[in-house]
């Protein structure tokens, strides 16, 4: 019987049929729910892991220990496994190796568009591209076969279309699989320099036959209709592709992108008047067919940013654009915004007053730098708060006084630690503000290291993030609760004026976690002067109603939950 | 491609996501044996920016999402969301527009204004409009948390009435009233089923 599945739910279900046991992940949208998903079924031990690296080896050890395995990631989460990643395609496998990366182009939640087809290539390690959650499903199980056929990790490649789409797909029966036996074997497993080079040579070897497999395996298929127009394609993009042209055209589907399958490209190239590759992100395919001499054509009618849609490749080939209608009226912009409630909001308005610098970090506190409140000055990946803070104060020490980093706890954990080790060891007066609202928020709620539980939801260890960082050498440790701003805002003073390593832990679970529980919703009373003072905090609960006279602040109580931030900013007690 | 395109558009947070899954479970077990797909996003624009769901069935669906001038219905669970997304309207298609207004942040912080008469605007550029207050039926329902399975209710009823859209589209949208109250059944908590069904009743009503 088919059923709807969402495609991160399908690579899970995949996961479990292939017999896959063991499952090791760091959050990222849009990859997050095949960890969370695979986690629901009893024969897979899967597990959080504090990032990327550490989730990749833990894999890579599982799998060389005889049980299938699979780490997800979404793409700059393979940016922090790609050590272990380029060792391991020189390693191989015992049992099968799976590594999904899920690509985020038009970057729906993301900081950058990077096009991790470019890891398939320089890992020299294959890669599978699926279409829609049925091959979600198929290819994760072929993955695993072929991981252990060629000896080489595999890595799966989704995006946002690909995996937080539904789509049909027919769940089967699991297989079972016994864990196959370790042998010794230091000439495939010890990577130094003579063993590596021996390694190597078989990966050359590796991609060759891989190469000869991807021209018949049928994972790559050209489908023949009107000829005048041919298109190459892989994974969202051909279902783009063949909803823009249907029948008017022909299709080299690539389920495989790495390696290419050069005769298949050859001769569709042959059959087709006119050949187009249509892929997003990077001329990835279109440079590998002009190596080729194909005369292909790509990024000349394409665009380099953002993401594809049908409508997108019928302009760019047939020249066509859709009638639609327009509204007579500009929308005023809705971006994401921190939640009522919210815990980071009363820090940042701390931060805000004291007008410092901030070196920001990437998680809901990433929203802290949009309007009103506009206080990050960087973000560019997991960590570089810390780090970065760190050189800001080295190039100046004067910078200390007047600069803090911003970063969540999962963050913390996930690489804000080294950058902390470091500002003790080379000691720099740093200021460093760890957000803990008790869980992995921006990804959707997340368990992680410092929350005491697993991502099953057993009871695990929790990380004191006080003793930890008192432990590499941070003498001012301070906690504070930053639904208290006055508060909050004399801790970082304080920490500030330190004149040593410090650390501030704002504490507060996030308001949207169930068993937060909330207060009544506050109200707005006749002592109002519509001064505005409570709009600073940018709370989406709170705005100006027009009445008589000058508007005045009005309250919506299906959004408070009562959190009492704005109230602290009112001068006059008008909210109760 | 024969196919319906349905858009369901809102602010983070009011569950949308629980609509379009609804609308899929009850597509899914109509007996119709449709080609479905839905595409979310998730993520960052949960919180609080602009959402869209696509859902669109059919004998064959090859894209999961719905471009420019494509929609046969959008669904908009906030009037400016609405306006936003009108674009991705069939010229022959249809809004169903909850009147509830919530404000963007940057008509909170007061550097935009919220634009005055949305669903008469709509209707003066030719679309065929549906504008319901489903806050207040959720609250009459019992919960305002339940807007979306009002919007739905609402959804449901259009589809059953689109005689116009079978012709347009060559698929028969038509899911009789218990397939989608089975769905709300098995898809919410049962201690909120009877809640939802109310609010679904309420919104096929309206
Ligand atoms: C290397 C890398 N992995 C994963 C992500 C996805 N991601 C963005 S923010 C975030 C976690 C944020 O959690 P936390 O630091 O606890 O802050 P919160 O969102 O709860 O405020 C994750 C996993 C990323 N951007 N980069």
């Amino acid at each position: 019987m088919q059923e709807l599945f969402l495609g991160n739910e399908a690579v899970a279900r995949g996961l479990w049929e292939a017999g896959c046991r063991f499952v090791s992940s760091y959050p990222g949208t849009p990859s997050t729910e095949i960890t969370e998903y695979a986690a629901q079924y009893a024969e897979i031990d899967a597990e959080w892991a504090p990032n990327e690296k550490v989730a990749f080896e833990a894999a890579h050890g599982a799998c060389i220990a005889g049980a299938r395995a699979f780490c997800g990631q979404k793409h700059v989460g393979l940016n922090v496994a790609a050590d272990p990643l380029f060792t391991a395609s020189y390693t191989g496998v015992n049992a099968g190796l799976v590594v999904a990366v899920a690509d985020d182009p038009g970057m729906h939640s993301s900081q950058n568009e990077q096009d991790s087809r470019h890891y398939a290539r320089a890992t020299k390690i294959m890669m599978l591209e699926p279409a829609d959650s049925r091959e979600c499903l198929e290819y994760t199980k072929l993955a695993f076969e072929l991981s252990e056929q060629f000896d080489t990790p595999v890595l799966l490649r989704l995006s946002t279309r690909i995996s937080h789409s539904r789509s049909l797909a027919e769940p089967g029966a699991r297989e079972e699989r016994a864990l196959k036996e370790y042998h010794k074997n230091p000439r495939k497993y010890v990577m130094m320099p003579a063993m590596a080079k021996e390694r190597h040579a078989l990966v050359e070897q590796r991609i060759l036959a891989q190469r000869e497999w991807a021209e018949t395996c049928g994972l790559n298929r050209a489908e023949y209709f009107d000829q005048t127009i041919g298109v190459i394609c892989s994974g969202i993009n051909y279902q783009y592709a063949r909803e823009a042209l249907g029948e008017g055209a022909s299709y080299l589907k690539l389920g495989c992108v790495y390696p290419l399958p050069e005769r298949l490209l050859k001769e569709f190239c042959a059959r087709c008047d006119v050949v187009y590759v249509a892929e997003d992100l990077d001329d990835y395919i279109e440079q590998h067919c002009k190596a080729l001499g194909l005369a292909v054509r790509g990024k000349d009618v394409f665009p380099l940013l953002g993401e594809f849609s049908q409508n997108l490749i019928k302009k760019a080939i047939l020249g066509e654009e859709p009638p639609h209608p327009v509204a007579a009226l500009q929308p005023p912009p809705r971006p994401p915004v921190l939640c009522p409630g919210c815990p980071h909001r009363g820090l940042f308005y701390a931060l805000k007053r004291l007008d410092v610098y901030v070196s920001g970090d990437i998680g809901c506190y990433t929203l802290g730098s949009l309007p009103p409140l506009g206080m990050l000055d960087t973000c560019v990946c997991m960590g570089a708060s810390v780090s970065g803070l760190h050189g800001r104060n080295k190039a100046n020490p004067e910078n200390a006084r007047k600069s803090v980093a911003v970063l969540g706890d999962s963050t913390f954990i996930h690489s804000g630690i080294t950058g902390l080790i470091n500002i003790a060891y080379n000691r720099s007066n740093s200021v460093v503000i760890i957000l803990d609202n008790s869980i992995t928020g921006m990804t959707g709620h997340q368990q992680n290291p410092t929350t005491g539980k697993t991502l099953k939801g057993d009871p695990a260890a929790a990380v004191s993030l006080e003793a930890l960082c008192a432990a590499v050498g941070i003498g001012h440790v301070a906690v504070v609760d930053p639904y208290d701003m006055k508060a909050a805002e004399e801790a970082i003073k304080a920490a500030l004026a330190a004149g040593e390593p410090s650390v501030v832990i704002s504490r507060r679970p996030c308001a949207l976690l169930k068993h937060v529980k909330h207060n009544p919703p506050l109200r707005v009373n006749e002592a109002c002067t519509g001064c505005k003072s409570c709009m600073r905090i940018g709370c989406p609960a709170v705005s100006m109603k027009a009445g008589e006279g000058r508007a005045k602040a009005a309250i919506d109580p299906t959004q408070c939950v009562g959190c009492g931030l704005c109230a602290q900013m009112c001068r006059f007690g008008s909210i109760e | 491609m024969e196919q319906v395109s349905i858009m369901i558009v809102g602010v983070g947070g009011q569950g949308t996501l629980l609509a379009s899954r609804l609308l899929g479970a009850a597509l899914l077990s109509s007996g119709c044996g449709y080609d479905v797909k839905v595409s979310e996003v998730h993520g960052m624009s949960q919180r609080g920016g602009s959402v869209v769901t696509y859902v669109k069935f059919g004998e064959r669906v090859a894209s999961p999402i719905i471009d420019l001038g494509e929609a046969d219905v959008i669904l908009a669970f906030e009037q400016l969301e609405a306006a936003r997304w009108l674009p991705y309207l069939k010229p022959e298609g249809k809004v169903i527009v909850n009147t509830q207004r919530i404000d963007p942040m940057p008509v909170i912080t007061g550097a935009a204004e919220y634009p005055q008469g949305i669903v008469e605007h709509l209707r003066a550029a030719g679309v065929a409009v549906q504008a319901i207050d489903a806050l207040a039926l959720a609250m009459e329902s019992g919960s305002a948390k339940a807007v979306n399975v009002v919007l739905l209710g609402a959804l449901a009823k259009q589809l059953l009435r689109s005689s116009e859209l079978a012709d347009a589209t060559g698929v028969s949208p038509g899911i009789p009233r218990g397939t989608w109250e089975e769905a709300v059944r098995s898809t919410v908590k049962p201690q909120f089923a009877e809640m939802n069904l109310k609010a679904f009743a309420l919104g096929w009503a309206a």
